[in-house]
C-alpha cells in the first residue's frame, strides 16, 4: 500500500518532525508498505500528492499547519484520506485555549487558567487586568503559547514582576497566551493507539534540570524516563482514565498522546494533548510502546489498520 | 517497570560536553535557512562573486602539476608553498611573518580550538571581549575555562576594564579579541586601545590571541596596525582565507612564537594529522596571481560596502528610535542594541514567522547576557532582500513595543 508520510514543514519543530517521519516511514516499510516521505517545505504538497496518489497520508508534521487542522483540511479538499483526528478536532486539540475549555466542559481535570490574547492587549487594554491574573491563578504559574509544541515559548513565573516578559515570549509563538496554575508533582504521558483509544503504559518523565523544556526533550540523556510510571495502581488507573476522557472529549483517534501532571495527592491534571506525537528515538510514544512489548512497526501497523477500517466504513456509507 | 535509557552512555560523557545540548535557537535556524526567509543570521561570505573559470583553472593547475601530492598526506605544519604565499597575504596588512612561525589549520576555527587545547586547563581564567565570536566561545568552552568578560564600546575592548581586573589580581591565561570589524560587534579596536592592550599584556606576560578574519574587508578609512605588528612576540595571530577567498577550502592559520607554534603543530597532528593537501594547494594557486586575487577582493569589498550601506540605511528608516547600532567600517556585521526589556531570543520565532532571521545577542556572551541585542549579517543577501528583511524586522519591533506598552499600562 502506498503511504505518504508528511514530515518537515516550516515550523520550529521541523527537524524533530523529519526525525519522526523517517522512523515512521521505516517502520511502515518494514511491514511491506510503500512509504514515501513528503516534506511540504521541499515540494509543493498538492502537486506531489496528486502525482503520488497515496492510499492514505500519515501526518508526522509537528506544530502549526500539521497539527492545527490546516493540512488535514487541505487533504480533505483533494480527497486524500489521512491518519489521525479530523481537521476540526485537530484545530481544537492544538489550541490550548479551545482544548482546555473543551476539557473543562467534559469534566476532565485541567489546571485553572486564564487566557490573554495579543489583540486584546494591543487594542483593548487587557494589560490593566494582568495584575488580577496572579490573584486568580496563583504563583508559581506557567505561561504557554496557545498554539505551539515541544514546550517552545513556555515560561515558568515565580514572581509577579516576571509575568509580562513571559507573556511576551509566549505571544512570540502564538496570538494568545494561557497562564496556568503550576501543578507540582510528577509529569507523565499517556500514549494511545487505535480507535477507540487503547492506552499504552504511562511514561514518567524526570528531567535532570527539573524542567521538561526543549533541551530536556531533545538532548539524549537530559531526562530519565520510567515506564510503566512509578505510581500506585490506583493513581495509574485514575491518570489513565483522565487521559482517555481527554481523548474522548476532544474526539481524537488513531494515535494520540496526552501529557499530564500527577499532583502530590495523586490527582491527575491534563496539561495538553497531541494529535501528532513525536516518534523520534527520544520520544515518549515509542517508549510506551516498548514498555508494552510492541515495536514501532507494531504501533504503526495498528494505527494504520485503525484509520483504514474507518475509511472503509466511510466508503461503505457513501 | 522499565527505566528507559535514551542514551546508555549518558553517565560516561566528559563534563565538557555538559554545555552541548539541543537548543530552540538551533531548531529555528533549520527553518530560517529556508529560501523564503531573509536570513540576516549566518555570516556566509558571498562566494558567488568568485569567477568560476578562475577556480576551475586553479583546480586544474593543482591536479596537473601536483596531482600525487594533492592526494597525499602532508606535514602537520602545512604545505610550505602555501605558508610562503600566506606570508605575502599578511604583508598586505603589514604583518611581518616567517613561514616557519606558522601552522596551517582547518579554518581559523581549528586554530581557536588548538589554542584552547594548549593553554586551558579546567577552571583556568581566560579574558574575552564581550560580546565575542560565538565560535571562539564554543571552542574554548570545551576546555572548561572561567571567563573574564571585557566589555566593548565604539572603540573596541575597554582595556581599562582588563587593567582593573589585573590590578585586582586576576591572571587570565590569554586575552581573546577580534580587533578589526569584530564578530559580532562590527567594532574596530582604536589605535590608542591597541597600544594600551599590547603594552598591558606585554607587561603582565599574558599572550593576546588576535583573530583577524575581516581585516582585509575594509570599506573606508585607513587600516590600523594589527596587534601582532605592535608586539610580534606576545601576540598569537589567527588568519583565514574564508572571507577573502572561500570558507569551503577550510584554510586558516596561526602565526606565533616558535615555542607556541611547536605546541600547536603537535596539537594539530594529534587532532587530524594534517590539513587537506588538495585544498592547501588550491589556496596557494589562487593567491599566486596577485592581480587576480586583488581584483576579486576589491569587487567583494565593493559588494559588502553597498550591502552595509543598504542595511544601515534601512535600519535607520525602520527601527525604533530607542534602538542603537554600530556602523562597521568593514567586515560582515551590524550589532544592534534594543530597549532593555526586549528579549531577542524569545522574539526570534516571531521573526522567523515573518520570514526574517538574526542571531540573538545572548549567544555571544559566556554568561548569556545580551538578551536585548542582536547580530545582523549583511554579507550574503542581495540589497533588495536586506531592505525587505530589515523592514520586516522593523515592523516586528514596533509591534513588540506596542505589546510591551500594553502590558505596562
Amino acid at each position: 500500500m502506498k503511504i505518504a508520510v508528511l514530515a518537515g514543514g516550516r515550523t520550529p519543530e521541523r527537524d524533530v518532525s523529519l526525525r519522526s517521519g523517517h522512523r515512521v516511514a521505516a517502520a511502515l516499510s518494514e511491514r511491506g508498505h510503500d512509504a514515501v516521505l513528503v516534506d511540504p517545505a521541499e515540494r509543493p504538497l498538492v502537486e506531489t500528492l496528486l502525482e503520488l496518489r497515496p492510499t492514505i497520508c500519515w501526518l508526522a508534521l509537528h506544530g502549526k499547519e500539521g497539527e492545527d487542522g490546516t493540512v488535514q483540511r487541505l487533504l480533505h479538499l483533494i480527497g486524500v484520506p489521512h491518519v489521525g483526528a479530523a481537521a476540526f478536532d485537530c484545530e481544537v486539540a492544538f489550541d490550548k485555549v479551545l482544548a482546555k475549555d473543551a476539557l473543562r466542559r467534559a469534566g476532565v481535570p485541567t489546571a485553572p487558567w486564564v487566557t490573554v490574547e495579543g489583540s486584546a492587549l494591543r487594542d483593548l487594554g487587557a494589560g490593566a487586568a494582568l495584575g488580577s491574573v496572579v490573584e486568580r491563578v496563583g504563583l508559581p504559574c506557567v505561561v504557554k503559547p496557545s498554539r505551539s509544541g515541544s514546550a517552545l515559548g513556555v515560561g515558568f513565573v515565580e514572581r509577579a514582576a516576571d509575568l509580562p516578559a513571559a507573556v511576551m515570549a509566549a505571544l512570540s509563538f502564538s496570538g494568545a497566551a494561557i497562564i496556568e496554575a503550576k501543578v507540582e508533582g510528577s509529569e507523565v504521558a499517556l500514549s494511545a493507539v487505535g480507535t477507540p483509544a487503547d492506552p499504552l503504559p504511562l511514561v514518567e518523565i524526570v528531567p535532570k534540570s527539573g524542567v521538561y523544556d526543549y533541551a530536556s526533550r531533545y538532548t539524549a540523556g537530559a531526562t530519565e524516563y520510567f515506564s510503566p510510571a512509578r505510581l500506585s495502581a490506583d493513581v495509574t488507573t485514575v491518570a489513565t482514565e483522565a487521559a482517555l476522557a481527554a481523548i474522548g472529549a476532544l474526539r481524537l483517534r488513531d494515535l494520540t498522546r496526552v501529557d499530564l501532571m500527577i499532583d502530590t495527592d495523586g490527582h491527575p491534571w491534563v496539561l495538553e494533548v497531541n494529535v501528532s506525537p513525536g516518534m523520534t528515538e527520544t520520544s515518549l510514544l515509542p517508549m510506551a510502546a516498548r514498555a508494552a512489548g510492541m515495536s514501532l512497526s507494531d504501533v504503526c501497523d495498528r494505527v494504520l489498520q485503525s484509520a483504514l477500517q474507518r475509511l472503509s466504513g466511510e466508503q461503505t456509507r457513501h | 517497570m522499565a527505566e528507559f535509557t535514551i542514551d546508555r552512555f549518558v553517565d560516561l560523557y566528559a563534563n565538557r560536553t555538559s554545555g552541548m545540548s539541543a537548543s530552540e535557537v538551533r531548531a529555528l535556524f533549520a527553518v530560517a535557512s529556508r529560501p523564503e526567509v531573509v536570513s540576516l543570521a549566518g555570516g556566509m561570505p558571498f562566494v558567488q562573486a568568485l569567477p568560476n573559470d578562475q577556480l576551475l583553472q586553479v583546480v586544474r593547475e593543482v591536479l596537473e602539476e601536483h596531482g600525487s601530492m594533492a592526494l597525499q598526506y602532508g606535514g602537520g605544519q602545512g604545505d610550505l608553498s602555501l605558508r610562503r604565499r600566506l606570508v605575502e597575504l599578511m604583508a598586505a596588512e603589514d604583518v611581518a611573518a616567517d613561514p616557519e612561525d606558522m601552522v596551517i589549520t582547518t579554518g581559523a576555527q581549528q586554530a581557536l580550538d588548538l589554542v584552547g587545547k594548549i593553554f586551558i586547563d579546567p577552571g583556568n581564567l581566560i579574558a574575552v571581549e564581550a560580546p565575542a565570536y560565538v565560535g571562539a566561545l564554543t571552542a574554548f568552552s570545551a576546555y572548561e575555562p572561567r571567563y573574564l568578560q571585557i566589555d566593548i564600546d565604539d572603540d573596541g575592548m575597554i582595556v581599562d576594564q582588563l587593567e582593573h581586573a589585573l590590578i585586582r589580581g586576576e591572571r587570565p591565561k590569554f586575552v581573546y579579541t577580534c580587533p578589526n570589524f569584530g564578530n559580532p560587534s562590527g567594532v574596530t579596536l582604536s589605535y590608542e586601545r591597541r597600544k594600551q592592550l599590547v603594552a598591558l599584556c606585554r607587561e603582565a606576560s599574558i599572550p593576546i590571541v588576535e583573530d583577524n578574519p575581516y581585516g582585509m574587508l575594509r570599506f573606508e578609512g585607513d587600516p590600523l596596525p594589527c596587534l601582532r605588528t605592535l608586539d610580534p612576540e606576545n601576540v598569537i595571530y589567527l588568519g583565514t582565507v574564508s572571507k577573502v577567498f572561500s570558507p569551503g577550502v577550510r584554510v586558516g592559520w596561526a602565526l606565533a612564537e616558535q615555542s607556541v607554534i611547536q605546541r600547536l603543530i603537535l596539537a594539530k597532528e594529534a587532532a587530524d594529522l594534517c590539513g587537506s593537501s588538495f585544498m592547501m594547494l588550491v589556496t596557494e594557486r589562487y593567491f599566486a596571481h596577485e592581480a587576480r586575487w586583488h581584483t576579486n577582493l576589491s569587487s567583494l569589498v565593493d559588494i559588502y560596502r553597498s550591502r552595509r550601506d543598504t542595511m544601515v540605511e534601512a535600519i535607520a528608516e525602520h527601527f525604533p528610535q530607542d534602538a542603537t547600532w554600530t556602523t562597521p567600517a568593514g567586515g560582515f556585521y551590524v550589532w544592534v542594541t534594543l530597549p532593555d526589556w526586549m528579549d531577542t531570543k524569545a522574539m526570534l520565532v516571531a521573526a522567523v514567522e515573518r520570514r526574517v532571521a538574526y542571531v540573538p545577542g545572548s549567544a555571544f556572551y559566556p554568561d548569556g547576557r545580551g538578551r536585548d541585542q542582536m547580530r545582523l549579517a549583511f554579507c550574503y543577501p542581495p540589497e533588495d532582500r536586506i531592505r525587505e528583511g530589515i523592514q520586516r524586522l522593523g515592523t516586528l519591533l514596533r509591534d513588540e513595543a506596542q505589546l510591551y506598552g500594553s502590558l505596562h499600562p
